[in-house]
Order: C-alpha cells, then sequence, then structure tokens
C-alpha cells in the first residue's frame, strides 16, 4: 500500500496490530529539548479566537447548545475555529464550544441540565424522543432492585453511571489512521462472519454490536468527508495520520457523553509518521510542533452538557481527554519520541491548561533528559500527572495507556466497565449504626446488630464491618451489572467498540471513597479508647477519644496495613460474583473532586472527623495527618498493594512549596525526579504533582480574576482552580502542603 | 545481643531538600548550649525530649527510605545541635556507614564531647557549618557564648579535610552590609574543601514557638530579610 511505504514490518500489515507497527518504526529519542520550537502564526491565530471563546464560556459556563439535533457521529455540519488557520480541523457540532444534547443517558438529565443554563429541547424532538425511544436511565431503573435504589439514594453506593454516559472507553483511535475505516470494516465483517453459532444471547447481542460498530465506521468515513478528508484509506503523511486519528475520537465525543472519553497513547505513533515526513523534506520542525499544537487545541475544545449537581462532583468540566505519554519499550529502551517533547511543549506555546490530562508514564530507567523536561515542564505548570510504568508494562504489556486518571488498560483489547465508588466511610458507619444510614435513620443493610456500648470494642465492630460489607458489595455488583447491560442496550459506543477487538477483555471498575478516613477510624478504635455519642434515635453523632492514635501517612506499618488489608477485604469480596461480560473486578482508590460531597453527606467518624467535612482525595491521608514528613506520606500510600487487588488505580496527590523542593530550578527538577524514581521504585502507581505555595492558593480564592489560568492537579485530573466551588478550593487549600522547615 | 545507646530526638522530617545533597531524612536532635538571637528552633534547646529512642531505631528509621536516599541523598543530623549528644551521634553515623548512607550533620560547630570529635569526622561525609560571626565579640552577642569551642572544631575540620557547605544567617541590622559579606569572604577563604557557601536569609516563622515556650524573643523588631537583599549580598561572595 502506498501509505505505508517506508515503513518496516510485516505483522502489522496481515492483521489489525499498532502495536507491533509501533515496535517496528519508532525512533526512541533521548536527547535535550533544544530542538523544540515555538508556535506559528497559524497557531497563533487560531489560539487568540480559542481565548476569546473560552473567556465568553467562563462567564456563562456554557458557550451555546445545539437543541435541535441530538447526538451522533454524523448528525452536525462542520464546525471550525478558524477555517483558514486550522489544520487540524473537526468539532463536535457546526460551532466551537456548542455543545451536544444525547438524550441516550437519561432524558431527564439532559432537561435539567439544558434548564440550569437557561435552554430547552426543541419540543418535537422532545416528543418524540420520548415517544419512541427509552433510555439508558430507563432501562437502569426498570431493573433495579429496592436494595439497590435505598444504597444509592443514602450515599453508600454513588456517582453510579446510570443517568450519564459510563465512559473510561478508550477506542484504539490510532487504527483509522494505521489502517483506513474500510480495512477496519472489513476486518469487523470477517468477525461477523465467525459468529453463526446462535447458542445463546451473547452471540446474538454481539453479532448486533458488531453490525452497529460496521454502521458507525461508515459514518466516521461521511462525518470526515464533510470536512473533505476520505478515511476510507489509510492516512499517507503525519498531518492526516493525527487528523484521522483525531475523526476516530472526535466520534467518540459527538456519539457519547462518557465521562472520561480518554485519547489513548498517541505520541509515539505520530512520531512514526513526522520522522517519516521529515526525512522526506515534507515537513519542518516548525510544522511538526504546529501539527501537535492544533491537536492540542482540538482537544481542549471538547465538551460535554453536564448538570450542576454533575458538576459540584466533578468540577471544573472536565472531560478527561487523557493521552498518555513515555513509558519503556522493553526494559532497555524507552518509547520516549521528539513528540512526547512537542506534546509537553504545547504548555509553553499555547498556555497551561487542565485538559488534555497529559500523563507521563514514569519509569527510572526513561531517558534523564526527558525526565528533566517533564519535571520541568510539571514544575512551570502543574498540569501533568505521573504514573509507574514499571509497575503497570508487566500487567499490560508496552501498549497500554491510562483512561480518566488512574486506569490502565492495554489500547484495543481491553475495555472497562466504570462503576464510580461505594461511600467506604459509610460501610463503617452502618456497622456502628446497625445497617442503618447515620444521617437519614434509614435502615439500608439488613441484618446487622445494632451496638449499644459507650465505648466502641475493636473486634466487635470489625465483625459488623465486614458483614456490612458483604452485604454492601453484594449491591454494587447487582448495580453494575444492570447498569452496563441497560448501557450497552440503550447508549451503546459503536464509535468507540468499533476501534477496539471484536471480542476484548473486560475490566469493571469498582471504587472506594474515603480511605485514609475508614483507616485512622480503625486505628482510633484500636488504640484510642473512642467513645461515641448518639441522638434520640440512637445513631451515632459524635467520637470522643481518650488516647492519640496512630494515623495513616506516617510510614507507620500498623496502621498502614489496616489499609492493605481493608482494601484487600474488598477485593476478595469483588471476586466472589460473576460479573457482565465476564468481566474482571479491578478496584481503585480514587475520588476525583467528589471527596468533597462525600464528606457532605456523611456523619462524623471515629478519627475525629466532624459531620460533613470533606473526604481527602483519592488514597491521600486526612488533610495534615501526615504529620513526619512528604516521605512518609508517600511511603504510605506506596504500601497500598495495586497488582491484583487495587488495579484501576491508587491517586495521590502532593503538593510542596517551590522552596521546600530546593533552591533553583535546576535543584528542584533533580529533587523531583529523585521524589518520582524512589516513589515508583517503592511500588506505588500515581501522582499527581503540585509545585506551589499555599499562599498562592489563597490569594487566588478571594482574588480569582489576578488569576485567569491558575492550573492545580487535583485528584487524577488538572483543572483550572477558578472553577473549582468554594468549598473544593477550601478543601484543597486544607491538604498538606509539605514546606520548608 | 548488641546494647544501642539511646538519645534524645526532636523530630524527624523524612524529606528535606536543602540540608545537603539530594533528598535526606533529617534528624533533628534534642539539645543545644547556644542561644542564637534568631534561633528559629527553641524547643530543640533543652536536652531531653519526648521521644527518646535508640541508634539502631534511628537507622531503621532512616532505612525505610532507602528507595529516595539512595539517589544521591542520605541523612542529615540537625537539630538542637547533633554534636550536643556527641556520643549517641557517633553510634548512629557508624551504623548509616555499616548500612552504606550518606551522612552529613548540619552543625554550629559547638556543643560536642572532644573525645569524640574525631571519629564523628571521620564517619561524616558532609559537615554544614553554621558560621555565627567571624569574630568574638560579635559571637558571644549573637550566640551568647565564647567562639572558642567553635575555633576547635573549625581547626578540625579543616585538619580532618572535611567537605563542608558554610552557612550564614544573614540578619537585618547585625549583619546585612557588604562590608561583613567582603570579611566574610576574606574569612572562609581558610576553609579547604568547601563545596558550597550559602547564605540564608533570616525569618520571623520561629516567633510562635517562643510565645508557646513563654520565651522572649529577642529580635522582636526586626523584620525577615527580602529575597533581593539577599541576592544582592550573594553577589558579592
Amino acid at each position: 500500500m502506498i501509505e505505508w511505504e517506508g515503513f518496516k514490518g510485516i505483522k502489522w500489515q496481515k492483521s489489525i496490530d499498532v502495536q507491533n507497527f509501533i515496535e517496528s518504526n519508532y525512533k526512541e529519542y533521548t536527547s535535550d529539548d533544544k530542538f523544540l520550537t515555538g508556535k506559528t502564526k497559524r497557531t497563533e491565530k487560531v489560539w487568540n479566537k480559542c481565548k476569546k471563546l473560552l473567556n465568553k464560556e467562563a462567564i456563562s459556563g456554557v458557550l451555546d447548545v445545539e437543541t435541535f439535533i441530538m447526538s451522533g457521529i454524523d448528525n452536525f455540519n462542520p464546525g471550525y475555529i478558524d477555517r483558514s488557520n486550522e489544520v487540524i480541523v473537526g468539532l463536535q457540532t457546526d460551532e466551537p464550544l456548542k455543545r451536544i444534547v444525547n438524550p441516550y443517558g437519561g432524558l431527564r438529565m439532559v432537561k435539567k441540565s439544558l434548564e440550569a443554563y437557561g435552554y430547552h429541547l426543541d419540543k418535537e424532538l422532545e416528543q418524540n424522543f420520548k415517544e419512541f425511544r427509552k433510555t439508558h436511565n430507563d432501562g437502569v431503573f426498570d431493573a433495579y432492585t429496592d436494595e439497590i435504589k435505598c444504597a444509592r439514594h443514602n450515599h453508600l453506593i454513588t456517582g453510579l453511571p446510570d443517568a450519564y454516559g459510563r465512559g473510561r472507553i478508550i477506542g484504539d483511535y490510532r487504527r483509522l489512521a494505521l489502517y483506513g475505516a474500510d480495512f477496519l470494516i472489513e476486518q469487523k465483517k470477517l468477525d461477523l462472519s465467525k459468529f453463526n453459532n446462535i447458542s445463546d444471547v451473547s452471540v446474538i447481542q454481539l453479532r448486533e454490536d458488531i453490525s452497529e460498530q460496521i454502521k458507525a465506521l461508515e459514518e466516521i468515513k461521511k462525518m470526515a468527508s464533510r470536512y473533505g478528508f476520505d478515511v476510507s484509506h489509510p492516512a499517507s503523511n503525519a498531518k492526516e495520520a493525527i487528523q484521522w486519528t483525531y475523526f476516530a475520537y472526535l466520534a467518540a465525543v459527538k456519539q457519547n457523553n462518557g465521562a472520561a472519553t480518554s485519547i489513548g497513547r498517541n505520541t509515539t505513533f505520530f512520531d512514526i509518521y513526522i520522522e517519516r515526513d521529515i526525512q522526506r523534506g515534507l515537513l519542518t520542525e516548525l510544522e511538526a510542533q504546529e501539527l501537535i499544537d492544533q491537536y492540542v487545541i482540538k482537544l481542549r475544545f471538547v465538551r460535554h452538557l453536564r448538570t450542576p449537581e454533575y458538576n459540584e462532583l466533578f468540577a471544573g468540566d472536565p472531560t478527561w481527554v487523557t493521552e498518555s505519554i513515555g513509558g519503556m519499550f522493553d526494559d532497555f529502551r524507552s518509547l520516549v519520541t521528539k513528540t512526547s517533547y512537542r506534546i509537553l511543549n504545547t504548555l509553553n506555546n499555547i498556555g497551561s491548561s487542565a485538559e488534555p490530562n497529559l500523563t507521563i508514564l514514569w519509569s527510572s530507567k526513561l531517558p534523564e533528559n526527558f525526565k528533566k523536561y517533564a519535571c520541568r515542564m510539571s514544575i512551570k505548570t502543574h498540569t501533568l500527572q505521573f504514573e509507574n510504568d514499571d509497575l503497570m508494562r508487566p500487567i499490560y504489556g508496552n501498549d497500554y495507556a491510562i483512561s480518566c486518571c488512574v486506569s490502565a488498560m492495554s489500547i484495543g483489547h481491553q475495555t472497562q466497565l466504570f462503576g464510580a465508588r461505594i461511600n467506604f466511610v459509610k460501610v463503617l458507619l452502618y456497622a456502628l449504626n446497625g445497617g442503618r444510614d447515620e444521617i437519614t435513620g434509614e435502615l439500608v443493610i439488613d441484618g446487622i446488630d445494632q451496638i449499644n456500648d459507650e465505648y466502641l470494642d475493636c473486634e466487635e465492630v470489625l465483625k459488623l464491618f465486614d458483614k456490612v460489607l458483604k452485604k454492601t458489595v453484594k449491591i454494587y455488583v447487582d448495580a453494575l451489572n444492570i447498569i452496563h447491560y441497560m448501557h450497552d442496550k440503550y447508549a451503546y459506543e459503536s464509535s468507540q467498540m468499533a476501534f477496539l477487538d471484536t471480542n476484548p477483555e473486560y475490566l469493571m471498575a469498582f471504587g472506594l471513597a474515603g480511605l485514609s478516613i475508614v483507616v485512622d477510624s480503625f486505628s482510633a478504635i484500636q488504640v484510642g479508647h473512642v467513645r461515641v455519642k448518639r441522638d434520640d434515635r440512637g445513631l451515632t453523632t459524635a467520637f470522643d477519644t481518650e488516647f492519640d492514635f496512630p494515623r495513616y501517612g506516617n510510614n507507620n506499618n500498623i496502621v498502614d496495613s489496616i489499609a492493605t488489608n481493608l482494601v484487600k477485604r474488598v477485593y476478595n469480596e469483588l471476586k466472589k460474583y460473576p460479573l457482565y461480560k465476564k468481566a474482571i473486578p479491578t478496584l481503585s482508590i480514587l475520588t476525583i473532586t467528589s471527596n468533597v460531597v462525600y464528606g457532605k453527606h456523611t456523619g462524623a467518624t471515629p478519627d475525629g472527623r466532624k459531620a460533613k467535612a470533606p473526604f481527602s482525595p483519592g488514597a491521600n491521608p486526612t488533610q495534615g495527618a501526615d504529620k513526619s514528613g512528604a516521605l512518609a506520606s508517600l511511603s504510605s500510600v506506596a504500601k497500598i498493594p495495586y497488582k491484583n487487588c487495587c488495579q484501576d488505580g491508587i491517586s495521590n496527590t502532593f503538593s510542596i512549596s517551590p522552596d521546600a523542593l530546593g533552591k533553583d530550578e535546576e535543584v528542584r527538577v533533580s529533587n523531583l525526579i529523585k521524589i518520582l524514581d524512589g516513589y515508583f521504585t517503592s511500588g506505588a502507581q500515581h501522582l499527581n504533582v503540585n509545585v506551589l505555595n499555599k499562599e498562592i492558593l489563597i490569594d487566588a480564592m478571594n482574588n480569582p480574576s489576578k488569576y485567569p489560568s491558575l492550573t492545580i492537579r487535583v485528584s487524577g485530573y488538572a483543572v483550572n482552580f477558578n472553577s473549582l466551588t468554594r468549598e473544593q478550593q477550601e478543601e484543597v487549600i486544607s491538604r498538606t502542603f509539605h514546606e520548608k522547615i | 545481643m548488641k546494647k544501642f545507646k539511646k538519645g534524645f530526638i526532636h523530630s524527624i522530617e523524612t524529606m528535606g531538600l536543602v540540608d545537603g545533597p539530594g533528598i535526606r531524612v533529617v534528624i533533628f536532635m534534642q539539645g543545644c548550649c547556644l542561644r542564637c538571637l534568631f534561633c528559629h528552633n527553641p524547643d530543640t534547646w533543652i536536652p531531653i525530649s519526648n521521644l527518646e529512642i535508640s541508634s539502631k531505631e534511628v537507622v531503621d528509621e532512616i532505612r525505610k527510605y532507602r528507595p529516595y536516599i539512595e539517589l544521591g541523598g542520605g541523612v542529615t543530623f540537625s537539630g538542637g545541635e547533633p554534636l550536643f549528644q556527641s556520643e549517641f551521634l557517633l553510634e548512629i553515623l557508624k551504623l548509616c556507614k555499616k548500612a552504606e548512607i550518606h551522612t552529613c550533620i548540619d552543625t554550629s560547630g559547638t556543643g560536642y564531647n572532644k573525645k569524640y570529635l574525631d571519629e564523628i569526622l571521620k564517619y561524616t561525609d558532609l559537615v554544614i557549618l553554621d558560621i555565627k560571626a567571624i569574630d568574638q565579640e560579635n559571637y558571644k552577642k549573637i550566640t551568647g557564648k565564647s567562639m572558642d569551642m567553635f575555633n576547635y572544631f573549625k581547626d578540625k575540620l579543616i585538619e580532618n579535610n572535611n567537605k563542608v557547605w558554610l552557612r550564614q544567617v544573614i540578619v537585618p541590622t547585625i549583619n546585612d552590609n557588604d562590608d561583613y559579606i567582603l570579611k566574610l569572604k576574606e574569612y572562609i577563604k581558610q576553609f579547604k574543601n568547601v563545596e558550597k557557601v550559602e547564605l540564608l536569609a533570616y525569618h520571623t516563622m520561629g516567633v510562635d514557638k517562643y510565645k508557646k515556650l513563654h520565651l522572649k524573643y529577642k529580635l522582636k523588631d526586626v523584620e525577615s530579610l527580602t529575597k533581593e537583599k539577599l541576592q544582592e549580598l550573594e553577589k558579592l561572595l
């Protein structure tokens, strides 16, 4: 094929195998960042228009919504930001930042979101949809048990994707660039012909799915042709490779509104095309940077329509266009290319930004120069997250990517059934309250003995805790099985599934929120001599501890082993149940910004936390509890087991003042590299890094106009600080900042 | 079984990034015989604390952070005055060397027991020496003590050819002038093996501790030194 001229390798030409293509053709880059360039005039013009649009959007929250047309791959006219200067094209709708209505997840959610911003759905559209179409949300509630509904509205199980797109799927969008749509359609047709034995429902479902995927690929061709491109054949140069890949992704965010729709791991793939073009004399470095800058501009413009409640959970309008960068090919060679630098350089060229969610797959063996550059950009922009490639690569192979914040999956071969999280703190509180919710008083988990003692007995609490946990996990599993069955039925993501293997491995992602509080509470119960105060309903309202007790986050093996023990208990329970699509259960310790809302709905806890106070984010120690310095805090988190337990990710956010990190930039960079090397060598999985002074955040909270583009890492993503609610800002500020003493 | 010496620790900062090279566990030891006007750790002055632990326990704690500190970092003993518990310190230093941990003492060069000094210097990879003043009169004014003990330490340091970082706290109205810095520049020429000379800006972050301890803060009218002034003085060195 003419498009493949100059590429090496055979295996990837015979069947879909992007990894083999990369392996056969990529060129590792180990030198420094001196080759990088600034932005072109064209990029500058496009970005200036973007800035104006973003400012306008910031005022109203939503710039515009398309209320006459519904979501779909090819339902919108082509849209442009600045047509004559755009090198990479394609928008979700016909106008930049105009949001899509996606009623397949649930109509009520759509109406609520529209109303919040002063829009109304076209009457006829609404009528017709209501009359002829059932939604994912309808389906889920038809099947939900009373137990699930009760656990849900008491906030024991929260954030479930039962009214919005589940997301977390990463299509291997590179496939469109490497093979073209026609080849992919051919392969899918071949797959369809293989599943002829209609032995059970799953085969029927699969055949229907494959047919939907083929239709989606046809639609992607049509959508691209509106922009003047023929994606039926493979991309023939770097510009097309990036454009095709982006079209494939664009189809996903036109069709669906998944909470996190990450884009995968593309820089090394793009680099192969860029290198070929440069060798052929078709592209200069400046033009290569232009392609990446403009690709990133497009990723910064992805939007979904959300309700205000959703924004409270996940602040700052995140879309988690996570792009995974770096990592090792094997023990000797990294996957770092010049384009790994180019994508980080976009933060210089078009300023820092929360999206795309730039994720460095870190290994102590990465080229030293790249480590330096990544750390320098992290210190400068507080927008990068780091994840442990040496931990994940042996599990997922070297062509995996991070979805959302911390969820790894092998690209094209695995996908995820997202499941939000349980409020782990409530599991403990229900054990102390006979299965009743500590706030509503409703009986959520039955068959739990009521404790009436004044002082808590650790053994007794643990016994009841286990009982509550067992029942909670069962309810949680039931809910997720229902949700994903209905999601496939009523809001199937055919455009994304088209870029996955026909029979991918499914990971069902469960999660916990509030781990540090449960751990500290058990430590308090064990050694602190905890006395309970109850109201006239017999529900716990406050706890006093008579003795000091050790807390998670101080590298104290006794307390830290409580954390390990707890997550293992949860995972062992999860393993007991058969899951939809024969999925493998995974578990995350991740909250995103929802730790504030979860806290709000949760009563006082034995560790001394007051009712309604926020949880700490992700797997972080409780705010202020980690008193033994940063390494102790990091070491505690690093002990939580990833492999075969919390394999959906363990999020940790680390904030340090610049002065504490080192005297000058060079020392700071070198120290940050050592912190990351040490942390990941200890087996940890994820770290958000913020190098900034607390005073700046306090000032920004009080004078937002002074800091229009202050971006910080929260739990698993970056966010514009101004877009957080006051409560969330206060919580971020209350976190432990490691400062110079 | 070997019986390990016990000593008093004020606290442990697990991630020190400015007191010596690389990432360092900083052990703040209890006790100091100087009473420097600008001291920001007055809670370490008295010789005992609530944290009495053995030399082995200290080293076990340090070893927990091996993945971080073995990358060009190590342990720094600070305080208080680490030399104040000379025998205890020496035993820890020996254990650290055995465990191949890079050692550093952050010291004023006083408060030691002469008997152990040579060995301490032998087991120390880097000495961060805090110069309080360069003449008897000012030394006394700032620390409340004679300069003799410091001078003896200084000579030992030079004799042993230890690697040193020299530090000088710059306090407004006391030594924040060009004249002093130029004299300091001359003074430090006698040291050999100097890797770094650092001027540290006086700050008022320790003031609250004095209130808590019901101690009088003698520099209460002196403001923190500005970054700009510090940079200006640094240029003279």
